[in-house]
C-alpha cells in the first residue's frame, strides 16, 4: 500500500524494566503524519507523549525498549542500529527539546554545534557549514548572526536558545520536526514569537510537525489533528475542531474545562478533574480514567474502552461511544 | 500617593502597606578596584493589601516579582522604602521583634518537592512552624492540628508518617499550603503555586487556596507568570517590568481596558484554548527579549520593546498615573495609545 504519510507508527509500546517491575509507558500507539501538517500530543506528565518520540528517535533511556513498527515514509527506523538510524535522525527528523540550556553543550560555541551536523551528514566544509549556519540563525530571528554564531550558548537568552535549537534543527531540512514543549519553559511573549516562527518555517518548508504540549491554548494556535494521551494510551483524535468543539473522551472534556481562559470573566470558582494523574506502575483494571471521570460506569472499572475509530481520523476510548 | 484598592475591600484598614520599596543588590565591577554596581530587582514599589483580598503580581522571569514577595516578608532585607504590617513598619527591625510577627505571614514556593525536606515526614514538616512558634502547645495537640489541617487541605491524615517522595507534585504543594496554614497566618505570599503543576492538578489547588482564603479571611499575595489563572484568582494586579510596576488595577480593569501597552502585549500574548478565537485574535508582537537588568534602559525600562515608544520616553520616567478610581499606570502616552 502506498500512503503519502511520512511518518507512520503502528502498535507501538514501550516499556522500562525498572526495580520495582516493568512500567508500560507507551501502549499500542498509532498514528501517522502527512507533509505539512501540524499535530499536536496533548497530554500530562506521565500519560506517555514525549516518551513515544524519544522511541522512534532511538534515544529511549537504556532500561526502554520498544516494539511495534514505525515507517519514515516505507522505511522501518523502529529499533534500528544508531549508525543507520543517525542517517534519518537529525537529517530528516529533527527533534527540539524544552529546556534548551540543557540540550545546548555548554562547552562548545553555537558555530561548533551548529556545523557538525552538516560536514558529518551532509559532507559541507567548515567554510560552506558556517554559512549556512549562519543563514539559518538569521532566519530564525537572531540578529548579528554572524557574530553570535561564535559564542556559548550561556551568553544566549532563553528564548535565543530556544531559537538556536531551532535553527539547528532546521540545518538539514528535515521533513518532520519533533518539538517537545518547545515553548514551556519561556515567557509568554517570548512564546508568541516562537509559536510565530514555527507557523512561518512550516510554511516556508512544509514540515511536518509534531507539538508535544500540555498547553491546550498552544495547539489551538498551531496544530490540524490533535491526539490525546492518558495513562500511556490514546484516548481521543481528531481534527482541532473536533477537539475543542465536540470532544468525546470525558478526559478531554476534563481538560478542555479546567483550562484557565484570561477571555473569560472568572467563575466563582474553577472546573477541576479530581484526584491524580494515574501511576504506570498500579494503572487500575480497566479504563485508566474511571476514578476521575464524571460518566463512570460499572462496566469502566472491569473493561477497558478501545479506541473506536468513527472515520476521518476521528476517534475516541470510552464506552459511551456505545450509544447508551 | 495614590494606591488603589479592591472596592468591596476599601473600607478596611490595609493589612499590608508597601512604599517605594527596592532591592537593590550589588554586582562587584569589571577589574580590581572597579565599584560595585547595583541591580535594581525591585525599584521604588507601592500597594496596599486588604483582608481577604488577593493581589497578583504578573512579569517575566527577571522582572522582579519573587524578590518583591521576599522582601515583602523581609526574608531578603530591603535596600529602602517600608513595608508598615498593619500599620508598622517592619524594615530594618531586630530579629527579636521580627519573629512573633512571622506567624503571621508565610510562604509557598512554586517546586513543591523541592521545599519540604526529604528527612522529614509530613507530619513533621507541617508541624514544625506550631513548635518554633507554639512552644507551650503538647505532642498531642500538635498532632491533632496537623491532622485537622491534612483534612482540610485534602491529604489523608492516616499519611502523615509517610514522606515527601512519597507524593504526587499536587499532593506536594497540598503539604506546603497545610505547612503555611498551620498557624492560620493572615497573609500568604504564593510564588507560582501552581506552575510546575498539571493542567487538571493546577484547577484543584487554585480552588483550595480560594476555600482557604474565604475560611481563613487570608490575604494572598499571588506571583505568576500565568496572566489566565491569575485572572481567576487575583483582586487586583500589579504588572512589573525589570523591577518597576508598569500598572496596578483591579481585575475586571486590567483585563476588559489594560491601558500599559506592556499589559496590552502580556495580556494578548496569552494562547486562548479555542481555535476560532487564538486563530483570529489580535496580537501585540514584542520584539526582543528582556534588557540586562544591570543596565535597564533610560526613561521608561519599558521603552526598548515597546512599539509606541517616542522621545520623551528615552529621557523622562513615567509617573505612575491614576486614570480611575480602579487603575493606574505608568506610560507617558496612555490616553493614546
Amino acid at each position: 500500500m502506498t500512503t503519502n504519510h511520512i511518518l507512520t507508527v503502528e502498535n507501538l509500546s514501550t516499556r522500562f524494566q525498572t526495580p520495582d517491575g516493568e512500567v508500560e509507558a507507551v501502549n499500542n500507539v498509532n498514528f501517522h503524519i502527512d507533509p505539512g501538517e501540524t499535530l499536536g500530543v496533548v497530554g500530562e506528565s506521565g500519560s506517555g507523549k514525549t516518551q513515544i518520540f524519544l522511541s522512534l528517535m532511538g534515544l529511549l533511556a537504556k532500561n526502554g525498549t520498544s516494539t511495534g513498527s514505525v515507517r519514515y515514509k516505507d522505511k522501518e527506523i523502529l529499533n534500528l542500529r544508531s549508525r543507520d538510524l543517525n542517517k534519518i535522525r537529525g537529517v530528516s527528523m529533527s527533534m527540539i527539546f524544552q529546556d534548551p540550556m540543557t540540550s545546548l553543550n555548554p562547552f562548545l560555541k553555537i558555530s561548533r554545534q551548529m556545523t557538525e551536523v552538516l560536514v558529518e551528514h551532509r559532507g559541507m566544509s567548515e567554510a560552506d557549514a558556517l554559512k549556512r549556519a549562519v543563514a539559518m540563525l538569521d532566519r530564525v530571528g537572531i540578529s548579528g548572526a554572524a557574530q553570535r554564531v561564535h559564542m556559548y550558548p550561556h551568553e544566549f537568552s532563553g528564548g535565543m536558545r530556544q531559537r538556536v535549537m531551532i535553527a539547528m534543527a532546521l540545518l538539514c531540512d528535515p521533513e518532520v520536526l519533533i518539538a517537545d514543549e518547545p515553548t514551556t519553559a519561556l515567557d509568554v511573549t517570548v512564546q508568541a514569537q516562537i509559536l510565530d516562527l514555527l507557523r512561518d518555517l512550516q510554511k516556508d518548508f512544509n514540515t511536518a510537525t509534531v507539538m508535544i504540549t500540555h498547553d491546550l491554548g498552544v495547539v489551538a494556535g498551531l496544530c490540524d489533528r490533535v491526539m490525546v494521551m492518558y495513562g500511556g494510551r490514546v484516548v481521543e483524535t481528531g481534527t482541532v475542531r473536533d477537539i475543542f468543539y465536540d470532544s468525546h473522551h470525558p478526559y478531554t472534556e476534563g481538560l478542555l474545562k479546567s483550562m484557565p481562559r484570561i477571555d473569560r470573566a472568572n467563575e466563582d470558582s474553577m472546573f477541576a478533574i479530581p484526584g491524580q494523574p494515574p501511576n504506570l506502575q498500579n494503572l487500575p483494571t480497566g479504563c485508566a480514567y474511571q476514578e476521575r471521570c464524571g460518566y463512570v460506569m460499572d462496566r469502566c472499572c472491569v473493561e477497558r474502552p478501545l479506541l473506536k475509530d468513527f472515520g476521518d481520523g476521528r476517534a475516541s476510548a470510552c464506552f459511551r461511544e456505545d450509544g447508551q | 500617593m495614590t494606591v488603589m484598592t479592591a472596592p468591596d475591600k476599601r473600607d478596611n484598614a490595609p493589612i499590608l502597606s508597601v512604599r517605594d520599596l527596592k532591592v537593590h543588590f550589588p554586582i562587584p565591577g569589571k577589574g580590581l578596584f572597579a565599584k560595585d554596581r547595583p541591580l535594581k530587582a525591585v525599584d521604588g514599589v507601592n500597594f496596599d493589601l486588604f483582608p481577604g483580598e488577593t493581589l497578583g503580581v504578573v512579569g517575566e522571569s527577571g522582572c522582579g516579582k519573587s524578590t518583591l514577595g521576599r522582601a515583602i516578608l523581609q526574608l531578603i532585607a530591603p535596600s529602602g522604602g517600608q513595608v508598615a504590617w498593619l500599620g508598622k513598619n517592619i524594615v530594618g527591625i531586630p530579629h527579636r521583634d521580627m519573629q512573633p510577627l512571622r506567624r503571621d505571614f508565610q510562604i509557598i514556593f512554586q517546586d513543591p518537592l523541592a521545599c519540604l525536606n526529604p528527612r522529614m515526614t509530613i507530619g513533621e514538616i507541617i508541624a514544625e512552624p506550631l513548635v518554633t512558634h507554639k512552644p507551650e502547645l503538647g505532642k498531642d495537640e500538635i498532632k491533632t492540628r496537623v491532622k485537622r489541617m491534612m483534612a482540610r487541605v485534602g491529604l489523608l491524615p492516616q499519611m502523615i508518617n509517610r514522606y515527601p517522595h512519597e507524593f504526587s507534585g499536587g499532593q506536594c504543594q497540598r503539604i506546603g499550603i497545610a505547612r503555611a496554614m498551620i498557624l492560620e497566618p493572615k497573609l500568604i505570599v504564593c510564588d507560582e503555586p501552581v506552575s510546575a503543576l498539571d493542567v487538571s492538578i493546577q484547577a484543584q489547588i487554585v480552588n483550595l487556596l480560594q476555600e482557604l482564603q474565604r475560611e481563613f479571611d487570608l490575604s494572598l499575595i499571588f506571583i505568576s507568570h500565568d496572566l489566565s489563572i491569575v485572572r481567576h484568582i487575583c483582586h487586583r494586579i500589579m504588572v512589573l517590568y525589570l523591577g518597576n510596576v508598569m500598572e496596578l488595577a483591579d481585575r475586571d480593569s486590567i483585563y476588559a481596558a489594560p491601558r500599559h501597552p506592556y499589559t496590552k502585549a502580556l495580556i494578548s500574548a496569552v494562547p486562548i484554548p479555542d481555535p476560532e478565537i487564538e486563530r483570529n485574535k489580535e496580537r501585540i508582537v514584542l520584539t526582543g527579549d528582556l534588557p540586562s537588568p544591570l543596565s535597564p534602559p533610560s526613561g521608561c525600562v519599558f521603552r526598548t520593546r515597546c512599539p509606541f515608544a517616542q522621545e520623551k520616553c528615552a529621557t523622562d520616567v513615567p509617573k505612575i498615573d491614576r486614570v480611575s478610581e480602579t487603575q493606574e499606570v505608568a506610560c507617558h502616552f496612555h490616553d493614546n495609545i
